[in-house]
């Protein structure tokens, strides 16, 4: 192997300086203290430039999309319908018509469960999913089995927080219509092999949707790749605005789906007798969407990929590897969620003290993290915890910050002693 | 550390690591169940009844300091009070967590003063206050489980 060929081998190491400046909130101070940010899995703070593409949309360009021929109408038109193409590339979809813009994660799978659930699952049907979903993707299956008499069934997790992928397949039957997984797990940070997952579904002609709310800005996502029949996020994670998600669908399956809601936009023609619906992906997005957040999360995929995961990865590979070391040293701390292949998410419990004590001690220290059951409520189940403190490391994260977490933890023993 | 002392008091503390009247009343007359679903603290409150009077009061469950500290501290307040005395004593102890304006009573509040540090971390109100909302529950005899929500 030549000099040249290690050199472009390496990965460029990511200048974490410079991209904390692009950040404005990482200079505020909290309690007396900078803000230590790592609650990154609940919602990434955002770069300047989606900041300032959000207040030049607003005092610059905003008009109602589809609707007028007057100039500033267009370039909104133009500005929303570039964002599309925009997220299209960076998840490979074949086509803009695949991405249907929605309110967040949560509002892409219930659209799957509404529409593609109530046209595909019938009594005695079965869904499956797995034990470390998020609420989002349990609760609108729940109400589906209920409203058409299926039965969900939930794959196992090991100790590790490792899904038991054998018993998983075992679930899929005759009777199974869908199967729903997390890809990056948001209580434990286990990353799920959706890959594998989807060849066993497609085995047996089995459509899966895959929750990458977690995923896709810790890792590139390709759909295609993946061969996933749905995939759901959200932007506010992407370092973009909140208010705004998207949802991956097959184009075939699309097709096939009846709208989610009736409105504006989303029709061809309407009399009082018939209306005929627009074609993909407006048929999905009734109504004036949020056409800032979109052209907001154009800024933040932009962003993202000027940054690059080739960049990103391993420096939040470092941070986790640096976290589980640190934390594992901390006293009576016991990490939940230590499958072998994870990414981002640090969540434990301490001997001695309530997660929400920790919590508070160490935001007086200025360091955010989460406290409470993460929406994961049967994943505190599984390992007997009422619930876990949880650290989430996004790129501009530092191992300084690590330390301070390690710092203020210390604060926690000697108010809680183990 | 001093602010998180505010908060964190050593009686606080005491109460956590060794909470009063902790435990079931067997065959209490009143109980109710607490719950606070953002943080997953359950807590159940058992009372006896002399005519208006709390004969006997105790509490179950786990949670996090200042809500064990405040159910332990909230059954010592209550023992042998009337039924108003211990509503007018809930307000009170409302409005020592919450506003910042508030005329107490400290003679009234006595030990449960250690609480006014949660006035500083709005975050941790449902914390100290779960105790009293299941309380108040019990003795209305309702059933459902309160929630903070």
């Amino acid at each position: 192997m030549s000099v040249a060929t290690d050199v472009a081998a390496a990965p460029p190491a990511l200048d974490v300086e410079r991209i904390r400046r692009d950040f404005p909130i990482l200079s505020r101070m909290v309690r007396e203290h900078r803000l230590v940010y790592l609650d990154n899995a609940a919602t990434t703070q955002k770069p300047r430039t989606v900041l300032d593409t959000l207040a030049r949309y607003y005092s610059d360009g905003n008009a109602n999309i589809h609707r007028g021929v007057y100039t500033l109408s267009g370039e909104a038109t133009a500005a929303y319908d570039a964002a599309r193409v925009k997220v299209q590339r960076f998840v490979n979809a074949r086509a803009s018509r695949e991405i249907v813009f929605t309110r967040n994660s949560t509002e892409s799978i219930n659209l799957v469960a509404h529409s593609f659930g109530r046209r595909q699952v019938g009594p005695g049907d079965e869904i499956v999913i797995t034990h470390m979903e998020h609420h989002s993707n349990i609760v609108p299956w729940q109400l589906l089995c209920e409203q058409v008499g299926a039965r969900l069934r939930v794959a196992p997790i090991d100790d590790s927080g490792t899904l038991q992928l054998d018993e998983l397949e075992r679930l899929l039957g005759p009777r199974t219509k869908l199967v729903s997984v997390v890809h990056l797990s948001n209580s434990l940070g286990t990353i799920n092999p959706v890959r594998e997952i989807v060849r066993m579904a497609k085995r047996r002609d089995v459509p899966v949707l895959i929750d990458g709310s977690q995923a896709v800005y810790h890792m590139p996502v390709d759909v295609q790749a993946l061969d996933c029949d749905f995939y759901a996020f959200t932007g506010h994670k992407l370092y973009g605005p909140t208010g705004i998600g998207v949802l991956y669908g097959r184009e075939e399956w699309l097709e096939q789906m009846p709208p989610y809601q009736g409105g504006g936009d989303m029709i061809r023609s309407v009399t009082f007798e018939k209306t005929t619906y627009a074609d993909l992906p407006h048929k999905f997005e009734a109504g004036t969407p949020h056409i800032a957040g979109v052209v907001g999360l154009g800024a933040a995929i932009d962003y993202l990929e000027g940054v690059g995961f080739e960049a990103i990865a391993p420096h939040e590979a470092d941070l986790l590897a640096y976290g589980t070391a640190a934390l594992s040293e901390v006293k009576g701390l016991r990490l939940i969620g230590t499958a072998a292949h994870k990414a981002s998410i640090l969540a434990f419990v301490m001997k001695g003290a309530h997660p929400h004590d920790v919590g508070t001690i160490v935001d007086t220290e200025g360091v955010a993290v989460r406290t409470g059951h993460h929406c994961t409520q049967p994943i505190m189940d599984r390992f007997g915890v009422p619930a876990t403190a949880r650290a989430s490391v996004a790129m501009y994260n530092t191992r300084e910050e690590i330390d301070a977490l390690v710092r203020a933890l210390e604060r926690v023993r000697e108010m809680f002693p183990a | 550390m001093s602010d998180l002392r505010d908060l964190y008091q050593e009686v606080i503390l005491d109460h956590n690591r060794h909470p009063h009247n902790f435990g079931e009343l067997d065959g209490a007359d009143r109980h109710a169940d607490g719950h606070n679903p953002l943080c997953g603290d359950r807590l159940a409150v058992y009372v006896n009844l002399d005519g208006e009077t709390i004969s006997d009061v105790s509490f179950l469950g786990s949670g996090c300091a200042i809500s064990k500290a405040s159910a332990s501290l909230m059954t010592d307040a209550v023992k042998g009070k009337t039924l108003p005395e211990a509503r007018r004593l809930f307000e009170e102890f409302l409005a020592l967590v919450t506003d910042e304006g508030a005329v107490l009573d400290d003679a009234r509040l006595g030990k449960l003063a250690v609480f006014a540090g949660v006035r500083d971390y709005p975050t941790r109100v449902k914390c100290a206050s779960l105790a009293w909302h299941t309380l108040r529950a019990a003795v209305d005899d309702r059933h459902e489980v309160v929630s903070t929500e």
